[in-house]
C-alpha cells in the first residue's frame, strides 16, 4: 500500500497520460481492450487527467540527474515493485475500470539492461499470463540492448523515451549519465522497428505488433535557459524525423535543491507550458510550421496572446477571410475558429450561405473572429478597430487568471519579447473591415 | 409544417410510442402543441389524446427515416430520444418534418435551429456517454461485478458494446439507477431491462483494500504545485463524485461515503483520508 504511493509519487511528473492511439478489440479468454479516443478515468487534484495506472518499478536509480526527485544523492525513501505486483494491480484495478491500462517506468536498477529485464518480465506476466488486452505505455530505458527494447515493443501499445532536457548543453549539465545520443539512438530504434512491423503486417496478417500506439517524449519547460522557439523547433523535427505521436511538456517543478537549478521556491511556469502545447497543436491539426510562430527575434511566446492570435495579428495580409469561401486551410488560421467549426462551417455553407447568427451557432468564437472575417463580403455590424479593443477581445482572461498571472519568473523571463510594443505595433497596422 | 392544434399528444414514454405520435400528426395532418409521456406526470393543462403504441405503425415511420432522410438521421432521433433536453418529442417531430421535407440536405443544416437543438442535445448524451466510460465503478463480489450510475441522459445502449467488449469473459451488471433500468451481462449475451430498485451489497475486506489502494494512488498522483479545483471539477464534473470511490475517502461503504461536496477542500493527504474511516 504504502509502496504503491512511493512509486506513484515518483512517477507523478510524466506526463504521458493519454491512452490513445491503439484500438484492439478484446480476446476470447482474455481482459480487456484499447480504445482509440481515449478514455479520462479520473481527474486529480490538480485537474490532470487519470487514465493509466502510472508507477515506477523503482524509484531507486544508479544515475544522478539534477532534476530529477529519484536521483541517486536524493535521500528519499526508496521502494520497488516484483512484477508479480505491478500485473496484479493492474488487473484489479482494471477489473473495477479505475484504469485504461498501465505506464510503466522505472529507474535504473543495477544497469539500463537489468532494468529492462525486469520490465518485459512485468509485461509477459500481463499479456501472456493475464491474457491482458488493456493499454500499455512503457518507457524505454536509455542505454539497454537493442534485443531487449525490441522484445519490450511487442509487448507494448506504446513506448517513450524522454528527452526532458531539450538541447545538449543543458543535458551536460543537468543528466551527466545521459547523452543525447543515448536518447536519439533508442528512439531511432522504435521508429525503424515500427516501420518494419508495418510491412510485416501487410506480408502477414497474424505478425505481432510494435508498439502499435508510437513512441511518444516529453520535455521539461523551465528547468533551463532553452527558449520556446529552441523547444518548438526539436519538437518539429522529432515529429517528422522520428514519427513521434506526441510530444509532451512538462513545466518544471522544483523537487531538489541543486545549484545548477532554479531555485525550490520557484513556481512551475504552467502558463508557458499551456502555449507550447497550444502551439504543438497548431503543428499537429493545423497546418502550421514552427517557423512561422516564433524566430530568433522573438523567441518566446506571448503570455497575453495565444500564439494563434500573436500570429494573427503580425500578418494581416492575410485577412479578412470570407467565410462562405474560404478554403478549410484559411478558416483554421482564424482565431475563435477551431477544427470542430472549420468542419461545421465547410459543411453547413453546402446547405446555404451562412451570416454571423449562424456562425455563433456553430460554434464560432465571434469575441476573437469577428476582426478577421467577412460573411457575405461585409464585417459585423458596429465591429470597431482599436488597438484596444482589438487586444482586449483577444486576451483571454480566464487563461491568464486559470495561471494566476503574474508569475514574476514568467514575465522576466519574457521580457525580451517587449510585450508592450509587440502587439500594440501590430495593431496599428491592423485595417481589416474599416 | 402542419396546423396546430391546441392539443398535446400522451404516450407511453417508449422509442416505439414517440415513432407512433409521429404517424398520428401525420395522419391527420396536425402538430401538437406537446408530447408527453405518461412518466412525466407533468399537470397538463391541455386537452390530451392518448396515443396508443403500434409497432406496425412505428415500423413504418422508422423505416422511411434511412430512406427519405438519411441512415444517418436515424441514429440522430435513436439518439435524440435517450437524450435529457427537455420536450425533446417535439424537437425530433420539428426535426423529422423538416427531414422529410427537405431530404438528405437536413443533415447540413446546421444552422437551423431545430437541427442546431437536436445536435447539441446528441452531443451532449455522447458527452456524457463517454465520461461514464471512465466513470463506471465496478465493485467486485466475488464472480459478478456491480456498478452503480445516475446520469441524465439514457446512456446504456451507448456505452453497453464497450463495456460488453471489455469484460467479455466478466458477469456484470450496470444499474442506472435514474431510468431504473440494469445492463447485465454474462459471457455470450447481453442485455437492457428495468429494474426499478437495487441496493449494492457491502463490499467486502478484499474489495474494500482495493478501494483504499486506489484511493492512495489518487491522492499521490496530484501534484501539489499544480492544484486547480476549477479545472477538476469542470472535467470531472461533481455529480459523478457521489459513485467515485477517490473522491468519498476512498470509504469502503459508497453508501456510507460522506457527500463528495463536503469532503475536505484541502489537498488530500492519504493519513487524513484513512482518518475518515
Ligand atoms: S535516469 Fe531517470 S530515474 Fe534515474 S535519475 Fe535520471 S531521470 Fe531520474
Amino acid at each position: 500500500m504504502e509502496k504503491l504511493e512511493i512509486l506513484t509519487a515518483s512517477a507523478k511528473y510524466d506526463v504521458a497520460c493519454t491512452s490513445s492511439g491503439s484500438s484492439r478489440k478484446s480476446q476470447p479468454g482474455g481482459l480487456g481492450n484499447a480504445a482509440s479516443m481515449g478514455i479520462c478515468h479520473s481527474f486529480a487534484a490538480d485537474g490532470r487527467c487519470i487514465s493509466l495506472l502510472k508507477v515506477l518499478m523503482t524509484n531507486g536509480c544508479v544515475y544522478d540527474c539534477a532534476y530529477c526527485i529519484n536521483r541517486k544523492s536524493n535521500p528519499v525513501r526508496r521502494a520497488a515493485f516484483t512484477p508479480q505486483e505491478i500485473a496484479d494491480v493492474t488487473m484489479q484495478f482494471y477489473r473495477r475500470n479505475y484504469i485504461e491500462g498501465l505506464f510503466l517506468s522505472s529507474g535504473i536498477m543495477r544497469n539500463p539492461d537489468y532494468t529492462t529485464e525486469q520490465l518485459i518480465a512485468a509485461l509477459e506476466l500481463l499479456r501472456n499470463e493475464y491474457k491482458f488486452n488493456g493499454y500499455i505505455h512503457v518507457k524505454a530505458i536509455p542505454g539497454a540492448d537493442d534485443a531487449l527494447l525490441s522484445r519490450l515493443g511487442l509487448l507494448a501499445d506504446r513506448m517513450s523515451v524522454n528527452i526532458e532536457l531539450p538541447s545538449q548543453e543543458s543535458l551536460d549539465r543537468l543528466a551527466p549519465d545521459k547523452s543525447k545520443q543515448s536518447i536519439l539512438k533508442p528512439m531511432g530504434l522504435i521508429k525503424n522497428k515500427i516501420t518494419e512491423n508495418r510491412s510485416d503486417l501487410v506480408k502477414y496478417n497474424h505478425a505481432p505488433r510494435f508498439a502499435p500506439a508510437g513512441q511518444s517524449t516529453q520535455m521539461i519547460v523551465g528547468a533551463t535557459p532553452d527558449t520556446d522557439y529552441q523547444i518548438l523547433n526539436l519538437t518539429e523535427g522529432l515529429y517528422r524525423k522520428y514519427g513521434l505521436k506526441r510530444i509532451f511538456f512538462s513545466a518544471y517543478t522544483p523537487v531538489v535543491e541543486d545549484s545548477l537549478l532554479p531555485s525550490l521556491d520557484t513556481k512551475p511556469p504552467l502558463l508557458r507550458e499551456h502555449r507550447l502545447y497550444q502551439a504543438d497543436w497548431l503543428l499537429r491539426f493545423y497546418g502550421f510550421e514552427a517557423k512561422e510562430l516564433l524566430d530568433e527575434a522573438a523567441p518566446n511566446f506571448n503570455p497575453l496572446l495565444d500564439p494563434k492570435c500573436s500570429w494573427a495579428i503580425n500578418h494581416p495580409e492575410h485577412f479578412p477571410v470570407e467565410v462562405n469561401r474560404a478554403p478549410y486551410e484559411m478558416l483554421l488560421r482564424v482565431p475563435g475558429i477551431g477544427v470542430r467549426s472549420a468542419q461545421r462551417i465547410l459543411k453547413a455553407r453546402r446547405a446555404g450561405t451562412l451570416d454571423y447568427p449562424a456562425l455563433k451557432k456553430l460554434g464560432v468564437v465571434l469575441k476573437r473572429a469577428q476582426f478577421f472575417i467577412t460573411c457575405k463580403g461585409r464585417p459585423l455590424e458596429g465591429l470597431k478597430v482599436g488597438e484596444h479593443t482589438l487586444l482586449r477581445s483577444l486576451m483571454s482572461g480566464h487563461e491568464l487568471a486559470q495561471f494566476r498571472q503574474p508569475e514574476v519568473e514568467q514575465l522576466s523571463f519574457f521580457s525580451d519579447t517587449d510585450l508592450e510594443s509587440l502587439p500594440v505595433a501590430a495593431a496599428s497596422a491592423f485595417r481589416i473591415g474599416v | 409544417m402542419f396546423a396546430t392544434t391546441p392539443l398535446a399528444y400522451t404516450y407511453d414514454g417508449s422509442f416505439e410510442g414517440f415513432l407512433c405520435c409521429v404517424f398520428e400528426s401525420y395522419q391527420w395532418k396536425q402538430t401538437p402543441l406537446a408530447i408527453h409521456s405518461d412518466a412525466d406526470g407533468q399537470a397538463l393543462l391541455l386537452e390530451s389524446k392518448w396515443i396508443d403504441t403500434d409497432s406496425v405503425k412505428a415500423n413504418r415511420v422508422l423505416r422511411s427515416i434511412p430512406l427519405k432522410i438519411s441512415p444517418k438521421a436515424e441514429e440522430l432521433v435513436r439518439k435524440g430520444f435517450w437524450s435529457s433536453v427537455p420536450d425533446k418529442e417535439m424537437l425530433l417531430l420539428n426535426f423529422l418534418y423538416l427531414g422529410f421535407t427537405h431530404g438528405p440536405k437536413v443533415m447540413d443544416m446546421l444552422a437551423d435551429d431545430t437541427v442546431n437543438a437536436l445536435l447539441k442535445a446528441v452531443h451532449l448524451l455522447n458527452r456524457e456517454s463517454h465520461h461514464y466510460m471512465g466513470f463506471v465503478r465496478f465493485t467486485v463480489y466475488g464472480p459478478v461485478m456491480a456498478a452503480v450510475i445516475e446520469p441524465l441522459g439514457y446512456v446504456l445502449p451507448v456505452i453497453q458494446d464497450h463495456f460488453c467488449d471489455r469484460f467479455q469473459g466478466e458477469s456484470f451488471m450496470i444499474y442506472d439507477k435514474t431510468h431504473k433500468v440494469a445492463l447485465i451481462h454474462h459471457p455470450g449475451r447481453d442485455a437492457i431491462i428495468p429494474l426499478q430498485e437495487w441496493i449494492p451489497p457491502e463490499p467486502d475486506e478484499g474489495e474494500a483494500a482495493y478501494r483504499r489502494l486506489w484511493q492512495g494512488f489518487y491522492d499521490a498522483i496530484g501534484i501539489k504545485e499544480r492544484k486547480n479545483d476549477r479545472q477538476r471539477a469542470s472535467m470531472m464534473p461533481k455529480r459523478y463524485w457521489k459513485h467515485l470511490p477517490e473522491m468519498n475517502g476512498g470509504l469502503p461503504s459508497m453508501r456510507a461515503g460522506r457527500p463528495a461536496a463536503k469532503r475536505k477542500a484541502a489537498e488530500p493527504k492519504s493519513s487524513d483520508t484513512r482518518q475518515l474511516q
